[in-house]
């Protein structure tokens, strides 16, 4: 538990490091616990900007969500952020939906 | 903290109404190296079992709130393996290094899946080792056409084994065999008259099993994988492997898989990869089962000289170029500009603050 803001710390995820040896031990240049928390939030911003939620990291122990009218939720883990996003943005988040696809997939 | 590939392994012996589990499982606790093995059955069938760790497990599910079956923690399950562990570390009975499930006929993998991987105290303990299937070969055609029962069992295996071969004959076994195939592309599948030195790897292979993870691996890859066309099936279920040229990005496929899951999970019966993640020199394995996802294990080397990742999807009511599409679109993201550090990440700015003067 972080001392200061009395989080706990948060569960793990089979795509983080530390169940995951497997893909980050073996790496051929160093990839720390840090660089992978930025990369997967700016992927999270990008994915969930369709659905008007930003996303920041909390202590590097778990996600702030933040949705257009100012609320908010905690998460834990990528499987937590999901459910929280939905009930944030007020509708489903669907990888296979064709219009979320086409967005997705606009030229930057 | 214990490395996941120590956790004690547990397999699922699973299968229709009669179509020879325990006749395979007698068979299996007869070899040498699955002496030391616990067994927990969900009904004692006609078929006796004289084992010396066995005990009954009355079927019953507890729903979870969000009302997904596949999600459901099997409660007679959850006491039957705790209460195992603790005799265990007590000394009350004698040690074991595998648990084997045998099912009722009419059993959902799923939950059992579901309740060794997510229950608080069984995950630090256990870990899914395999699915292995009968299926009996004067009933299986008939009872995959009848029963989704009987097409999840065959759908979400690791092995199939075709029970009860020497009674049928060679044109509806290499139908049977077609079928299982086309519902299930990674299993290896058996003829349990055929399966005789080698017994025990029916449990044992797996990917995290030193011994046994790379011949694990070559079933995900040993079909010659077309590009263009996939098993369907009546049934849709529709099982395939989806082939990636560029290595892929682990950032973006833990968060699309992550979000796949939580959509679509219970429609992913199985998820396996064979992957080449960018800037690690070998390969990754993937297993899922719907709305889980073991911790990733890797080989040593890669099987051949293909480098393409290689992911195995069996999945109800989905459409395949759909899920094609969307990995290879978040896989895409990860490269454009606007997600490079600082640039657009979504984050507000922090502007320097004006000194007046």
């Amino acid at each position: 538990m972080c001392a200061l803001c009395g989080v706990v710390g948060g569960k793990g995820h089979w795509t983080d490091s530390a169940a995951a040896p497997a893909v980050f031990a073996n790496r051929i240049e160093p990839h720390t616990r840090a660089r992978e928390r930025q990369a997967r939030t700016r992927l999270l911003n990008a994915v969930l900007k369709y659905h008007g939620i930003v996303v920041k990291d909390w202590s590097g122990s778990s996600y702030l969500l933040t949705s257009l009218t100012g609320r908010t939720a905690i998460v834990d883990t990528i499987a937590d952020v999901w459910p929280a996003a939905e009930r944030l943005a007020g509708r489903t988040i669907d990888p296979l939906d064709e219009q979320y696809l086409e967005t997705l997939t606009k030229p930057h | 903290m214990v490395e996941y590939s120590e956790l004690t392994p547990v397999n699922i012996i699973t299968g229709f109404l009669g179509s020879g589990k325990t006749t395979l499982l007698q068979r299996l606790l007869r070899s040498p190296d699955l002496a030391d093995v616990a067994v927990l059955v969900n009904e004692f069938g006609e078929v006796g079992l004289d084992h010396h760790l066995l005990q009954n497990v009355a079927e019953s599910t507890l729903l979870l709130e969000n009302g997904c079956v596949c999600c459901a923690v099997r409660g007679d399950l959850q006491k039957a393996l705790r209460d195992l562990l603790s005799r265990r570390t007590r000394g009350d009975i004698a040690h074991f290094r595998r648990v084997v499930i045998e099912t009722s006929g009419l059993a959902d993998p799923a939950p059992i899946a579901y309740t060794l991987l997510s229950e608080a105290v069984l995950c630090h303990h256990f870990r899914l080792s395999g699915i292995v299937t009968t299926v009996d070969a004067i009933n299986g055609a008939e009872q995959l056409n009848r029963f989704p029962e009987s097409v999840k069992q065959a759908s979400m295996a690791d092995r199939l084994v075709v029970t009860k071969a020497d009674l049928s004959d060679e044109p509806s076994l290499v139908a049977l065999r077609q079928r299982l195939r086309s519902l299930n592309i990674s299993a290896q599948i058996l003829d349990s008259t055929q399966i005789s030195g080698n017994l025990h790897q029916l449990l044992t292979d797996d990917i995290y099993d030193a011994a046994g993870k790379f011949r694990e691996a070559s079933h995900w890859t040993a079909e010659e994988v077309d590009e263009h066309s996939s098993h369907t099936h009546s049934s849709d279920v529709q099982s395939f492997a989806a082939v990636f040229d560029r290595p892929l990005d682990w950032t973006a496929f833990g968060v699309w898989a992550s979000m796949l899951l939580h959509r679509h999970g219970a429609g992913v019966l199985r998820l396996k990869g064979l992957l080449n993640v960018e800037g690690v020199p070998t390969p990754v394995l993937i297993n899922g089962v719907q709305h889980i996802v073991h911790p990733p294990s890797h080989l040593e080397a890669w099987p051949d000289a293909d480098r393409r990742s290689r992911l195995v999807f069996i999945v109800r009511g989905l459409q395949r170029a759909r899920i094609e599409r969307s990995l290879a679109a978040f896989n895409e993201l990860v490269n454009a500009p606007s997600m490079m550090p600082d640039q657009g990440s979504g984050q507000p700015t922090i502007r320097p603050v004006t000194k007046i003067a």
